[in-house]
């Protein structure tokens, strides 16, 4: 994909010092990709998907699971446009409704 | 892992792959308008606008929700690509059923139709299965908690019959996930 890489902040993000390292990276990358709750998909499945593609533990893919299906959506990945182009991509592959933005 | 299924069940779920490729081969993929008439002559690399019919707009959603000229570029670069993917997995459960003995016309009474699946087959399975569902239940038009309004449908609709066909796809679907995680 083409798209300008949007990980130039426009201004200079102050690293406070009792932040964690997943904290600071999580403030230099962006974008989001975000699943959203549909009526059709089953909560075992979605949360297979969380697991077998992210690598994340069952603990953590549940938790996201829920918050798909309670919320109605849910962030399950952070990093750069590129990055979440292809999450979304791939949650497409398995019939996941996924769109990608900043972060807010 | 085994999947068992009879004569008719195998023959149904066929039916079923075989309506998701030819959905996903007919809709022309064609490129949206652009401004500037050249490019969009040498412009046939995908679609940059969501298909018309409500199914593939759903098996391929915009990635961008407020962001149009993004949203296209997305889908041009990734929606034949997803075409492609999402029919080969359903050939593959016709292939499947076919190699596992399910004949071109279901004749014979009493058939069961043993497939063996290894873990990619079985997730290539799961995955369509999940088209499949998405398909029916755009045309049935499910939403969440509506089970007592298909409950209380008569037997013979229509709609009924293909609500019961989508809860069987899920329960099979199930199945599978639950294998594949012992697995």
């Amino acid at each position: 994909m083409c798209h300008d890489v949007g990980v130039s902040a426009a201004s200079p993000v102050e690293v406070e010092p009792d932040l964690t390292p997943d904290e600071i990276t999580f403030l230099a990358k962006p974008w989001v990709t975000i699943v959203w709750n549909d009526p059709v998909n089953l909560m075992s499945y979605v949360t297979f998907v969380f697991q077998k593609y992210f690598g994340y533990d069952k603990k953590k893919a549940e938790k996201l699971m829920l918050e798909v299906h309670n919320d109605g959506r849910s962030v399950v990945s952070t990093g750069t446009r590129e990055e979440m182009e292809r999450d979304v991509q791939a949650m497409h592959e398995y019939g996941l409704w996924a769109t990608t933005e900043r972060a807010s | 892992m085994i999947a068992n299924f009879t004569g008719f069940e195998a023959d149904l779920l066929r039916s079923l792959a075989s309506q998701l490729v030819e959905l996903l081969r007919n809709e022309a993929a064609v490129p949206a308008e652009t401004l500037d008439p050249f490019e969009a002559m040498m412009d046939f690399s995908g679609p940059t606008s969501a298909p018309e019919d409500p199914v593939l707009a759903r098996l391929f959603p915009s990635a961008y929700t407020e962001d149009e000229e993004a949203a296209a570029e997305f889908r041009r670069f990734t929606e034949g690509t997803l075409r492609d993917g999402k029919a080969a997995a359903a050939a593959t459960i016709i292939d499947d059923l076919e190699e596992a003995g399910l004949p071109a016309e279901l004749s014979e009474d009493g058939l069961h139709v043993d497939v063996e699946l290894d873990d990619p087959s079985a997730e290539t399975w799961m995955r369509s299965f999940t088209d499949i569902r998405l398909a029916l239940a755009t045309r049935l038009g499910v939403e969440d908690d509506d089970q007592d309004y298909w409950r209380q449908l008569p037997d013979d609709d229509p709609r009924a019959q293909a609500h019961d066909i989508y809860e069987w796809v899920g329960y099979l679907q199930e199945t599978l996930v639950d294998a594949l995680r012992k697995g």
